[in-house]
């Protein structure tokens, strides 16, 4: 694929579209699926995950950490670099049916997820509340972005922005009422919020797995999630599970 | 027009790329990406006795030009295989392929002779090198007894073709390899790949829960040319040449240091559609090089 732009964002996140090389328009794409992209420019071996930010005929875009050697290269392409890129790849979300209320948590780049899933929720005449936690203050325009389709509320570990504290301890989530709930984060965070909703609460939950991959096509068997129904690939099962498949 | 049919003894092959086992699923992950019918074969995830979950995550870590895997032979027994699996394959057009391993000699046989009742199955790789199963695996590929023991067993229940997989943990490759042939293999693959290690420095704790994995991919490349070049010299049955693949340009290599095929593993990783650019890429460089038949080429260094 094409790189079409490269937004190098404050906090470190890249955001970067890329544009199909031929004609073709692009596959469609469930929010919660991700792609397979070659870092080229990084010198590794393998594709790397990437979750799908948005996507439509014309441009996959991604949000990118530059948390390892692969991640952190991607801020190393220009426009009208190419890619190789698979996609899509794996189970996306379920999208509840209007009228739902809908809890999304997004850890880190676990947001990376959030802002297409909100798109199609909305769609469908549900807007979520979108519960966002860093380390410290965000991008400006990627909460203009994730603000758009969600009630969006901003957690930093450092107190520069919103509420002062971990997503968990968010009065959108110990005081609000949902029916469904998506997350995607830290192994930590969503285990704490596994936790604490299958004790607390009877929303129907999704999380987003992101365990280390080779294949992602189910033929590998090394990203395999322990689950209530043994070790599935959380590329081709996955990578989003519902609580009561995952023995956290 | 280039000749790139092959055969590993009596089986007669299209062309000489198979995939290794445990890197191409049951082919049909595939299907999306490579028109399966257009390979040599394929060779399947290695298939057990009975359902194995394999090892805990994390399985598998990335290292320079390779990777370290630990799955540990997770697949859902034979019995799955020849009643979901097999069906699904049939007639698909290219040679199928099933790894077979075991815990025991009584397991390796009883999965041959129940894949005996599949006519579609011509031939079966013994999988005596897994370096990743706590009983079994390896343990018979690294002593010529070993080696000989299972592999005669097998012999006497399984009628068609027998393929051993040799593993590259060993001191002398060649006297595993001779054992083998001795014990009434038609044909040998090498490398399985090569134990190893890495540790994630920052958490002071090993990349994958077995500690110790099986390294594959480029880094491996040299070892296994040498090994097949050796395995070739020393016996008189066929060497199926595999370890670190990714282009046409290395599969040449491993046919000029003897093998009349090769296995492609983690490329298929990398690139989902690696198996039929490498074919391409063969007929390709022997038109370059004039070359008719890739027979002309096998073990032609005369080194």
């Amino acid at each position: 694929m094409r790189v079409g732009f490269v937004r190098r964002l404050r906090g470190g996140n890249v955001h970067i579209g890329l544009h199909p090389a031929d004609a073709n328009a692009l596959p469609p794409m469930q929010p919660g699926q991700f792609v397979e992209v070659a870092v080229d420019k990084a010198k590794v071996l393998l594709n790397r995950p990437f979750s799908i930010f948005n996507s439509s005929p014309e441009c996959l875009e991604l949000l990118v950490k530059p948390l390892g050697r692969a991640s952190a290269a991607i801020a190393d392409y220009e426009e009208g670099d190419t890619l190789r890129v698979i996609a899509p790849l794996g189970r996306g979300f379920s999208l509840p049916e209007a009228p739902a209320r809908v809890l999304l948590v997004g850890g880190g780049v676990g947001v990376a997820p959030m802002y297409y899933l909100a798109r199609a929720l909305n769609e469908r005449g549900i807007r979520p509340v979108l519960v966002y936690g860093e380390r410290t203050a965000p991008d400006p325009a990627l909460k203009e972005l994730l603000s758009r389709h969600a009630e969006l509320h901003i957690c930093t570990d450092d107190g520069s922005e919103g509420f002062h504290g971990f997503v968990i301890d968010h009065p959108a989530v110990t005081q609000g009422e949902y029916d469904y709930a998506k997350i995607c984060g830290p192994e930590k965070m969503m285990k704490f919020m596994h936790n604490y909703i299958a004790t607390n609460k009877n929303w129907d939950t999704e999380f987003s797995l992101e365990n280390k991959m080779a294949c992602g096509l189910g033929a590998c068997l090394c990203c395999v999630e322990n689950t209530t129904t043994g070790n599935r690939c959380v590329c081709t099962d996955g990578p989003v599970f519902n609580l009561t498949e995952l023995p956290w | 027009m280039v000749d790139l049919s092959t055969r590993i003894g009596d089986l007669a092959i299209k062309n000489p790329v198979l995939t290794a086992s445990g890197t191409f699923g049951f082919g049909l992950e595939y299907a999306d990406f490579v028109n399966l019918s257009n390979l040599g074969g394929f060779i399947v995830k290695g298939t057990t006795l009975e359902p194995r979950e394999g090892n805990p995550y994390p399985r598998m870590a990335e290292t320079p030009s390779g990777m370290l895997n630990a799955v540990g032979l997770q697949n859902k027994g034979v019995d799955h295989f020849i009643n979901h699996t097999y069906p699904q394959l049939e007639g698909i057009g290219t040679e199928v392929i099933v790894n077979v391993s075991g815990k025991s000699v009584d397991d390796y046989v009883a999965v041959a002779e129940k894949l005996a009742a599949l006519p579609e199955i011509h031939a079966i790789e013994l999988n005596i090198s897994c370096p990743n199963v706590k009983q079994g695996g390896m343990a018979f590929g690294t002593t010529c007894e070993g080696a000989s023991a299972v592999v005669s067993a097998v012999r006497k229940a399984w009628p068609r073709h027998l393929m051993v997989k040799l593993s590259p943990n060993v001191t002398s490759i060649t006297d595993i390899a001779k054992a083998a042939e001795g014990a009434g293999a038609d044909s040998l693959s090498l490398i399985n790949t090569l134990l190893g290690m890495a540790i994630d420095i920052e958490r002071r704790r090993p990349m994958l829960s077995t500690v110790t994995g099986g390294l594959s991919g480029p880094a491996v490349k040299p070892v296994a040319v040498r090994m097949v070049w050796q395995v070739a010299k020393a016996v008189n049955i066929p060497v199926v040449g595999l370890g670190g693949i990714v282009s046409a340009e290395d599969a040449i290599e491993f046919i000029m240091a003897g093998a009349v095929a090769v296995q492609i593993g983690t490329a298929n990783f990398i690139d989902p559609s690696a198996t039929q650019k490498i074919i391409d890429g063969m007929e390709q460089w022997c038109e370059r090089h004039g070359v008719r038949s890739i027979a002309e080429l096998r073990g032609c260094i005369n080194a």
